[in-house]
């Protein structure tokens, strides 16, 4: 039933995707796109960094990229990323509570394109962003995990999603894996996203 | 034109398109845009959905309005807030030397190539404010080619040329755009190329002795010469997939045979239908070169 993970991290978060993506089989059904913060000027080492623990195939997101199964899209540097039905597009508009990247925008997307479809997933961050956007994922009808602060590297940004969600699921950053890997197979019938391209 | 946002129709089964029906929003902001477009001829159908979605709830939640059909009436009806409404639609974000790898890259490989032509026309697509054609002005001037050349610089929206062609920006960008001058490669002092004046840092108007400023609309206008390069970097990010390939046929029909497209670094020419007929010169950089 879902279509996509949608998942945001800052301070932190190279370690925790890292543990989030190697937990996942190769055949995971549905496509993840992450923003995580970081500098303006960074390059493709973050992709490089993440596709080193996983068996799934990373890339940093290009305007109009078509969103693929079991495929990891790593919001560039620099640029706000949207969800649209079956691909992703790119912005250069404000930054957001001075983040560009930002999750608040990346997951108001996904909950207006996806609504009860997306999953939404806040891991470890030393500020507030993602927490209204994960609100919006499950107004929409869609669902939250969030990493249990405890295990987290700074705990502000899960704290601050469970304040605004306080019916996400809160685990430990060793079980959201196998718990996106349940939500994928609760329904027995798998079903595939648009990937068409417009 | 029928109406063009990202949803168009799927060549996905029944089940994509329940999953993707469009809901009522979606209704909305396709009445609102057709109305626009309609009313005042601004045409924003074919521009991407999820950002003007937001965009459009932005100014919903300045003027305190319930709905985009809240919306819809006052555009409408208010001439006035249709100026407020086109202010926030159009992305107005740039800087100078932005990305500056591009700019190292294209004094190391477009350069050459300009050279050998005697006189060079370049078209800026969507300058906006202007900062890039002062940058890549800059640029010419300090490898030589700067008299030799003229660039169209061009936008929707007449209120950033009138900026553009002021030059003048803010002062509390300079030590950024000055850190980026560097790593662009810059042979001078770039302090030499402003002053401090009206507030602002005043761009050495000789910059722009050589640059015809004017308004031009990509979704509705003609191709209006032939270039030898083209710079659109981050204004077709913000037009859904069929009207980025209609403006790169614009933009093939524009330019002379081994012309450069420049596209921002994000972009790509993946499944238009006119990627065969350009080769990249020098990835990662989208820096493209017509081949056929």
């Amino acid at each position: 039933m879902y279509s996509v993970v949608a998942v945001g991290t800052s301070w932190g978060g190279l370690s925790a995707m890292r543990t989030l993506l190697g937990g996942l089989p190769e055949d995971f059904p549905i496509p993840i796109v992450i923003v995580q913060h970081r500098g303006k000027d960074s390059d493709q080492m973050l992709s490089r960094l993440l596709q080193e623990a996983t068996a799934l195939s990373v890339c940093e997101i290009e305007d109009k990229d078509v969103l693929e199964p079991g495929r990891v899209h790593v919001a560039p540097a620099d640029y706000h990323v949207m969800l649209e039905p079956g691909f992703a597009s790119l912005t250069i508009e404000e930054p957001v509570r001075f983040s560009r990247p930002s999750i608040d925008v990346m997951f108001d997307s996904a909950a207006a394109t996806y609504g009860e479809h997306a999953v939404g997933v806040v891991l470890t961050g030393a500020n507030e962003d993602g927490a209204s956007g994960l609100a919006h994922i499950v107004g929409r009808g869609g669902r939250a995990l969030i990493q249990d602060p405890k295990t987290a590297e700074v705990a502000i940004m899960p704290q601050a999603a469970i304040r605004a969600v306080p019916s996400a699921e809160v685990l430990p950053l060793a079980r959201l894996a196998p718990r996106l890997v349940e939500l994928t197979r609760e329904e027995s019938k798998p079903r595939r996203t648009r990937s068409t391209v417009v | 034109m029928a109406l063009q946002v990202a949803e168009a129709p799927s060549a996905g089964g029944d089940s994509d398109k329940q999953e993707f029906k469009p809901d009522l929003e979606r209704i909305e902001i396709e009445l609102l845009l057709e109305g626009i477009f309609r009313h005042y001829g601004f045409d924003f159908r074919a521009y991407a959905y999820a950002s003007i979605r937001r965009r459009l709830w932005k100014r919903i939640e300045e003027e305190g309005l319930g709905s985009i059909s809240a919306l819809q009436e006052r555009v409408l009806h208010e001439p006035e807030m249709m100026e407020k409404l086109l202010l926030d639609l159009s992305i107005n974000v740039t800087a100078m030397f932005r990305d500056p790898g591009f700019y190292v890259t294209f004094r190391e490989q477009v350069v050459p190539l300009l050279r050998t032509y005697p006189f060079i026309r370049l078209w800026h697509a969507g300058c906006s404010t202007g900062e890039e054609v002062y940058s890549m002005a800059i640029l010419l001037r300090e490898e030589g080619l700067y008299d030799r050349s003229r660039i169209y610089a061009t936008d929707i929206n007449e209120v950033v040329l009138q900026r553009a062609k002021a030059g003048i920006f803010p002062l509390d960008r300079m030590q950024e755009y000055t850190d980026n001058y560097i790593r662009a490669g810059g042979k001078e002092s770039f302090s030499e190329y402003y002053t401090a004046k009206y507030g602002g840092a005043l761009f050495d108007q000789s910059l722009t002795k050589n640059v015809v400023f004017s308004q031009h609309n990509l979704v509705t206008d003609r191709s209006f010469s032939e270039f030898n390069v083209i710079l659109c970097r981050n204004v077709l990010i913000y037009f859904d997939k069929t009207l980025q390939s209609k403006v790169h046929g614009l933009f093939y029909d524009s330019l002379v045979m081994f012309g450069v497209l420049v596209l921002g670094s994000k972009e790509t020419l993946r499944f238009m239908s006119h990627e065969d007929c350009y080769e990249q010169i020098a990835p990662p950089e989208k820096i493209f070169r017509k081949v056929k």
